[in-house]
């Protein structure tokens, strides 16, 4: 197997490249992803960059990304693979025509013909399997399939490989790297987790959200994007019912640019939080707290 | 390593083999060297929660903690001690950490840690006093907490706003040296004591196995952290099985317009979307001082999933009692509407000692017949009646009327009926006595109500 990666800084600089800031464990965890062959199961907050380091890794490593974005009511035919029964149903039809006109052709190698790749449908999973090009593959939001749906993965994240009743096996090529993400709305089995490494992205402390915002935002000053990092870590320090995310933070950081301000003050921020925060009662709250 | 991932075990994480040979496994691929990233690589593959990882750091702080190069922290010992002349005594560290605390020189303050340890925290063998208490000790003869409000004073920001920001800042710094000192005196105890033990010493149960009724405030703030979540799960988990208990019927009309596409054959049959009831809940809580904290809580989690119930309708008591509902609704911040049920409900009649009898006589004249065969009746509290009378007869009338009658009582099942605690004359009569000591077993119960 080739090697994506030579270190874990090497890691954290492709990541850099790509836009992405991340820190020590983030990279760790992708570099042993490379090297144990493994799925990462990445949980937090939403809006925190997980669906964000699987289309950087990516991007880092020259790889194609296959998404699939899970939801309620997943099935293999979405997930896996299908049989094109339109395509099948006019090939009998075909058949039958051609039967009428020469004379024979045997049901077994009509059977045969119908059930051939010509008439699969690859979705996500069976796509990365069989790509000959390297791939990163992104199971999005995988706490939203059922309980029993989540079997469907298991087969692919363990042994890369995946079994179709008429076709036999396929086994991937190439091993991709995979990255599922959770939101954390239910417990995943164990069967799931044990098959995964684990990596918990959380809000970044300021100094890497600093960095966040000075890579993300065109021309902001170094100044205004140490503030708008102090200013987010207090709002998340208070008991709020949603906490800004790193994309909100980012947002935050835009409208100031937009609206021209050099540095951070109390009217500024007072006008500006209903970017950070999305509910009334925050923005009451982290109005008296920040006394602005 | 073995007795690393024993002690994992034994702190309630769950690992199975196949973590145990991973983490190996990855072992193989970081550098040894570097503490941090064998702690990310060890984390990744045997910690699969986020709720797990306290307690898988501080295990790993245990077994692992004479690693960090010992030789680079004495030169830095040494340098700081050059730096502030003959230092050692406590007002010279305090001034020489206030400098370290203003500059946010991590390096100077994890020395500066080290050196605090050696000479204040009077650590000295075999005396069986923990790290908190060491801990406590270092803090005092440095005055952390002193020269954190002398920083924020001396700052001198223009606006609220940037002293909060300050405050914040320096607030970040005081923790990182915080745990720095936390860090050399476990070092020193696991050096006395060995790595088995003082892991032993520092276990501490998972957020949702605590028990809310002895908790510390620390871990009350915990616990409402994990409760959010879990309440959140529960919700989610609840909504799911309700939608997918049964199919509906077969949607007839659907069913054939799918079948078109199929030359009229009917291969994917449609079904109509079940729509069943939700239950309604009425929770009769005791809030007196003795389970006034499981009361809170209970109420904070059953209004966090209220939306998978038709209404709920919540009633406080001591002993007399009061409609607490309205403090709840339309209210955002369900901590806040507790705050004020304790303030403002009028739930004393005599003499504000528990009187489930008279409060649940009270409860049956007034509200007894809006108790209806739709309502799911929870009644919280540790029945210590101070020995007055039970009448028990209204939570027989009470099962009756309801759906259901369901007791949760914070104590351990073993105390129950001790004392004044009466629990089994009221239990008789309800569909279920629960033993209901944390956020765990309380999520358990719910999950069965739905």
């Amino acid at each position: 197997m080739t090697e994506r990666f030579a270190s874990i800084d090497a890691v954290a600089e492709g990541l850099a490249g790509a836009g992405y800031v991340a820190d020590r464990s983030i990279a760790g965890v992708v570099y042993l992803a490379d090297r144990l062959a493994k799925p990462v199961l990445v949980e937090g907050p939403a809006g925190t960059g997980k669906t964000q380091l699987a289309k950087s890794v990516a991007e880092a490593t020259g790889a194609r990304l296959i998404r699939l974005q899970c939801y309620e009511g997943l099935d293999e035919s979405k997930a896996l693979y299908e049989w094109n029964y339109r395509k099948q149903l006019l090939r009998i039809q075909a058949a039958r025509v051609a039967e009428e006109a020469t004379g024979a052709e045997a049901w077994s190698d009509l059977e045969d013909d119908i059930f051939s790749e010509e008439f699969l449908l690859t979705r996500p999973l069976l796509e990365a399997i069989r790509a000959s090009d390297p791939v990163v593959l992104l199971v999005d939001e995988v706490d939203r399939v059922e309980v029993e749906t989540e079997a469907l993965l298991l087969e692919v994240l363990s042994d890369y490989q995946v079994s179709i009743p008429e076709l036999g096996t396929v086994a991937a090529t190439q091993v991709p790297l995979v990255f599922l993400t959770s939101n954390n709305t239910r417990e995943l089995s164990e069967a799931l987790k044990r098959r995964c490494l684990y990596l918990h992205v959380d809000y970044p402390d300021p100094e890497r959200e600093r960095r966040i915002v000075l890579a993300k935002v065109p021309g902001i000053g170094e100044h205004l994007a140490d503030q708008v990092a102090g200013v987010v870590r207090s709002i998340r320090q208070l008991e709020l019912k949603k906490a800004p995310s790193v994309s909100e933070t980012l947002d935050w950081a835009r409208t100031l640019v937009l609206l021209g301000a050099s540095s951070v003050d109390a009217e500024v921020v007072r006008e500006t939080l209903h970017v950070l925060l999305k509910y009334q009662a925050d923005i009451a709250k982290a109005g008296r707290e920040l006394r602005v | 390593m073995a007795g690393f991932v024993t002690e994992l075990r034994a702190a309630g994480l769950p690992l199975s083999l196949t973590e145990d040979l991973d983490a190996l496994e990855a072992l193989r691929h970081v550098p040894l060297v570097r503490r941090d990233d064998v702690r990310e690589a060890l984390a990744a593959t045997l910690v699969k929660s986020a709720g797990h990882r306290p307690a898988f750091d501080t295990v790993f702080d245990a077994y692992f903690s004479l690693s960090p190069a010992p030789v680079e922290v004495a030169a830095a010992v040494e340098g700081v001690a050059e730096a502030g002349g003959a230092a050692g005594e406590g007002a010279d560290l305090a001034a020489l950490l206030e400098e370290a605390l203003r500059d946010g020189d991590d390096e100077r303050l994890r020395a500066l840690a080290e050196q605090a340890v050696e000479a204040a925290a009077g650590l000295t063998a075999g005396r069986p006093v923990g790290l908190s208490y060491y801990l406590y000790r270092t803090l005092r003869a440095v005055d952390l907490d002193g020269a954190l409000a002398r920083l924020v004073a001396g700052a001198g920001a223009p606006s609220a706003l940037e002293q909060r920001l300050v405050a914040d800042e320096f607030g970040d710094r005081a923790a990182r040296f915080r745990a720095a000192v936390e860090a050399a005196i476990r070092r020193r105890l696991v050096e006395e004591r060995g790595a088995e033990a003082v892991a032993r010493s520092l276990r501490r149960p998972l957020p949702e196995d605590l028990d809310v009724m002895h908790a510390t405030s620390d871990e009350l703030a915990a616990l409402r952290r994990a409760l959010e979540p879990l309440a959140r799960k529960l919700a989610v988990r609840l909504a799911r099985r309700r939608r997918h208990r049964r199919r509906g019927h077969l949607d007839f009309r659907r069913t054939l317009r799918r079948s078109m596409s199929y030359g009229g054959v009917p291969a994917e049959p449609r079904f109509r979307r079940p729509h069943p009831a939700k239950p309604e809940v009425m929770v009769i809580a005791d809030v007196s001082g003795s389970v006034a904290a499981f009361a809170r809580f209970t109420l904070q989690f059953v209004y966090a999933i209220s939306s998978q119930f038709s209404r709920v309708r919540s009633f406080a008591f001591i002993d007399g009692v009061d409609e607490v509902t309205r403090f709840f609704d339309g209210a955002q911040d369900i901590g806040a509407a507790v705050q004020r049920v304790n303030a403002e409900a009028d739930v004393v009649w005599v003499d504000g000692h528990s009187d489930s009898g008279q409060a649940l006589t009270a409860f049956w004249n007034r509200w007894g017949t809006e108790v209806t065969h739709r309502t799911t009746v929870i009644l919280l509290g540790d029945a210590r009646n101070n020995y007055h009378a039970a009448e028990a007869w209204v939570v027989r009338s009470l099962r009756e009327r309801a759906r259901h009658v369901y007791w949760l009582n914070p104590e351990p099942r073993s105390y129950w009926d001790t004392g004044d605690s009466i629990v089994s004359r009221y239990g008789e009569h309800c569909d279920g006595v629960f033993e209901c000591r944390s956020l765990r077993q309380l999520a358990r119960f719910v999950e069965q109500l739905g």
